[in-house]
């Protein structure tokens, strides 16, 4: 029922060199993925701190989406794998917060993988439907008894 | 430098809930470079704590600040105008910080945000170790550099407990053993007869034994 008519809003920061890349090829090749992804383009996943993801979901995203270039295959050699580890970290402080730890996830795409990158979208975009709109979304959240 | 690791947010939120207004402030030195209490860390718990009081129907509303150094009076100076709009302080300082704070805003709440752990170091990315325990009498002239007060599990003074194995400390045995440490290190700068020398047994009162210390300086009071 969490489902029903909710389309989810996902911030999908996406490295340059790799995810990025393969998000305009799917473009060029014609692959459609879920409009539900806003893509930020970044240098490399590795400039990604907690703190913008912790950002992106205060400010009301449903999931955000890490798209790194391959295991091995960094431009700057091991930034996906500092990401890597940041998102683990972010998912154990989401569920210190009481949000669902698979509101993000980090996956690994090559400039060439156009359509692993839509297929990943799909799914992610499936996994935030499953778990419904992010709770902090919800209005009048604060209890009006405790207001005065 | 002082080494410390955050609270989890369930914790630092049953310590704030009865606020409306909090400052999360968090101190630009030692707990900076641990990335327990830097701006960044301060952004990040701030966010967590809006967040998981949202959810959980609590009014309170978090604000950020950062400043050089929480345990020195003329850096909380710059802050009294930001702590005075709210509520109540969480500092991201060690307890020397938190308790500078509340010392100086004294009608003010004030709550620690971390938990200070030790006198340490970065030995790689992401690991700091304890290297040194404050015990106020040194001795690491006499160990080539290498404090078995600290080092050692069983603060060993005159040689090894013998229960070590392959180089490695019988209590914890990812740790290396600090005697065998203290051995290779006095042998590389040749003075092994160090170790010839008995060592009475340690003096513990400018330790902790008579309570908090203070150092007074004749030569600087004013």
């Amino acid at each position: 029922m969490k489902s029903d008519g909710f389309q989810p809003k996902i911030v999908a920061f996406c490295c340059h060199y790799c995810a990025y890349s393969s998000a305009d090829l799917a473009g060029s090749m014609r692959i459609q993925y879920p409009p539900n992804v806003r893509i930020i383009r970044t240098p490399c996943t590795g400039r990604l701190e907690t703190e913008y993801f912790m950002k992106a979901f205060e400010n009301g995203a449903d999931g955000v989406l890490v798209a790194g270039c391959l295991e091995g295959g960094c431009h700057f050699v091991e930034g996906n794998l500092c990401a890597k580890r940041r998102v683990d970290y972010t998912r154990d402080m989401l569920a210190e917060i009481g949000l669902e730890k698979d509101r993000i996830r980090m996956v690994n795409i090559s400039a060439a993988m156009a359509r692993p990158l839509a297929d990943t979208i799909t799914d992610m975009v499936e996994t935030v439907r499953k778990l419904g709109p992010s709770p902090l979304k919800k209005k009048n959240l604060v209890k009006l008894e405790s207001r005065t | 430098m002082i080494v410390a690791q955050r609270k989890t947010i369930p914790d630092l939120l049953a310590i704030v809930e009865k606020h409306r207004k909090l400052l999360v402030l968090g101190c630009g030195t030692c707990v900076t470079v641990c990335l327990a209490g830097g701006q960044r860390e301060v952004s990040i718990i701030a966010s967590a704590l809006r967040m998981a009081a949202k959810l959980k129907g609590l009014p309170l509303e978090v604000e950020e600040a950062t400043i050089e150094r929480q345990c020195d009076n003329v850096f909380l100076e710059q802050a009294a105008d930001t702590i005075k709009n709210h509520d109540a302080v969480l500092s991201l300082g060690c307890g020397a910080g938190v308790q500078a704070l509340a010392e100086r805003y004294t009608g003010k709440p004030v709550y620690a945000g971390l938990d200070t752990a030790f006198i340490g170091i970065l030995e790689e990315r992401g690991v700091w170790a304890e290297k040194c325990a404050a015990c106020g009498a040194c001795v690491l002239h006499q160990y080539g550099g290498i404090c078995p007060v600290t080092r050692c599990a069983k603060h060993m003074l005159n040689g090894p407990c013998s229960g070590s194995t392959e180089d490695h400390c019988e209590v914890d045995t990812a740790r290396p053993c600090a005697w065998q440490l203290i051995y290779k290190r006095l042998k590389e700068i040749g003075q092994l007869d160090q170790l010839k020398k008995t060592k009475p047994p340690k003096n513990w009162r400018p330790s902790l034994a008579g309570g908090c210390r203070t150092i007074i300086r004749e030569d600087h009071r004013v």
